[in-house]
């Protein structure tokens, strides 16, 4: 059919527009030649000199120490948060979430300034610290709004049933309810750590003395025109996340298929 | 649920006001304040930040932000609606390659993906080493209001794709045939039936890819040169480069006013809001 045509021929020309410039950065992270017109042959060289670059290294080193600590530290008080939220009147709920709200919809910018006022209003040195917490800051309401959904679409009654059968609060919260919304909460965790991983606005506004992550040694690279080493960075993080969406892929298959097996025992 | 567990909110509820709140607060102060008290004593309230603001200057990097932001999401709106369509028509067990590919790019870092345009677009990029080698003359295509639409269009569009998707996957399919089961060719259907229906999704989209096109300043630093000023640059430029927080503070309050602003309205149209934060 002429419509069915139409529909591929599209789809093909947005998937160049989408691809067309990664791929441009993949192959010319192998060419030798410094100018982009010119096919200088194969090589390794700007891996080579990637690797041994400092600034590079130690971006890398407080992009994942920064990601990680930010999306373990936001999943564990987000989670908790959205717990007690739960049993929030609605109104002061209402507020709560509102507030939480505010980071998602305002733009980064604002809320990088925002922060960046707030430290050095209070005397406080930009660094490794400020970066951390503003991290923290932006991670955490993702995490609200990833667990909170799981826990109104939760049984109420299981856990009213541990309570009735001589569990303590605790106990159910440890053993009912967080089993219960942990799909929430591991998702809560990806998003926050995907989120600080990407980050760079608010980074910028809130980092100093030398701490730097990835996205602010690209800007500042990328600033000062192109260069062959960042599409070798470029082509490593491409192959990271592959790698990651394939693991993710994979665990949550392998999570179907058991899920399938159980079903029919 | 044990009311004793509302107590695990509370420890957010004053970061909240720490860490969200007070910054917000402190922006709003310093942008009614002015600029040669440091003092909190000798604080010397003003609104001289904003009358400023009306300077033919900044009024154009206003509406020039607005302008371009409106431009890219016009552009994520016509190329990403048929995407949407499409891939909602695709049968079940292609839409969820075809939507893993289509997702895939925004896994890669967003300054990545705007360099990435710099290598293609720039003056010995490839557009122009091919334009050479077929022995044309290159042309200035980085660093113009063209470079920046093209890099918010290839950075925002999944933004407008993936909500509009997620509303036609969901429609009920009965109403388009009872729409042609009554006689209405496919183009009345389409115009009186589908897009209606995917309306609350094309809102969402175009709310979420006009808020960080308008305050982007990462795309108009990178592919729009220094020449002109955007909102955002214009922040950026006010904090970090001549530290007067004053006036910036005044600019990035406007900043946000325009954006909830734009999002309250829109949200009108926005039928089936889905409860919660129903403020902003």
């Amino acid at each position: 059919m002429v419509k069915d045509r139409i529909k591929k021929l599209y789809m093909s020309l947005v998937f160049v527009f989408l691809y067309a410039p990664i791929a441009v950065l993949v192959i010319y992270s192998f060419n030798d030649s410094t100018s982009r017109g010119t096919w200088g042959g194969f090589t390794l060289r700007w891996y080579a000199e990637l690797l041994s670059d400092r600034d590079i290294k130690t971006a890398l080193y407080y992009t994942v120490v920064v990601a990680l600590l930010a999306a373990s530290i936001s999943t564990i008080v987000g989670t908790f948060t959205a717990i007690g939220l739960y049993s929030f009147n609605k109104m002061p709920k209402a507020i709560m979430l509102n507030l939480n709200y505010l980071p998602v919809v305002n733009p980064d910018v604002v809320t990088g300034l925002a922060l960046m006022i707030l430290y050095l209003s209070a005397n406080m040195r930009l660094g490794f610290l400020s970066m951390l917490l503003s991290h923290i800051t932006f991670d955490i309401p993702y995490v609200i709004l990833a667990v909170l959904p799981k826990l109104k679409s939760m049984n109420k009654h299981i856990t009213e049933a541990a309570l009735d059968l001589g569990a303590t609060p605790m106990y159910a919260l440890r053993k009912i309810v967080i089993p219960e919304i942990m799909p929430g909460i591991i998702t809560g965790f990806l998003i926050a750590f995907t989120l600080s991983i990407d980050d760079f606005v608010i980074s910028f506004f809130t980092t100093g003395s030398g701490v730097t992550n990835l996205s602010i040694v690209i800007y500042s690279m990328a600033r000062r025109g192109v260069k062959p080493t960042i599409n070798a960075l470029s082509t490593l993080m491409l192959g990271a996340v592959l790698i990651l969406l394939f693991l993710i892929n994979k665990r949550s298959s392998l999570i179907d298929e058991q899920k399938n097996n159980g079903g029919f025992i | 649920m044990n009311k004793r567990q509302k107590f695990f909110a509370y420890p957010y509820g004053l970061w909240m006001t720490l860490f969200i709140l007070l910054p917000i607060l402190l922006v709003f102060l310093y942008s009614i304040t002015s600029k040669d008290t440091n003092q909190i004593k000798t604080l010397r309230f003003t609104l001289d930040n904003y009358r400023k603001f009306f300077d033919p200057l900044y009024i154009n990097v206003i509406i020039r932000s607005i302008n371009l932001a409106l431009i890219s999401t016009f552009f994520c709106l016509v190329i990403g609606y048929p995407v949407a369509y499409i891939i909602s028509t695709t049968n079940l067990k292609k839409r969820n390659t075809v939507l893993l590919l289509f997702i895939l790019p925004m896994w890669m870092n967003m300054l990545l993906r705007t360099y990435a345009w710099m290598t293609i677009l720039g003056n010995n990029g490839l557009i122009n080493s091919f334009l050479n080698m077929l022995g044309l003359p290159s042309f200035r295509l980085l660093y113009n209001n063209t470079a920046i639409v093209i890099g918010m269009v290839y950075n925002f569009l999944p933004f407008m794709v993936l909500p509009i998707y997620t509303v036609l996957s969901k429609m009920d399919m009965k109403l388009v045939e009872a729409s042609h089961d009554l006689g209405a060719d496919h183009k009345t259907t389409f115009l009186r039936v589908i897009f209606p229906l995917s309306l609350p999704g094309v809102i969402s989209g175009i709310i979420m890819v006009f808020m960080p096109a308008v305050s982007s300043f990462v795309i108009p630093r990178l592919l729009g040169g220094n020449r002109s000023l955007y909102i955002g640059t214009l922040i950026e430029n006010l904090f970090l480069v001549t530290g007067d927080w004053h006036f910036g503070s005044s600019v990035a309050i406007i900043m946000m006013l325009i954006i909830l602003a734009s999002m309250s309205i829109l949200n009108r149209f926005d039928v089936d809001k889905e409860g919660g934060a129903g403020l902003w």
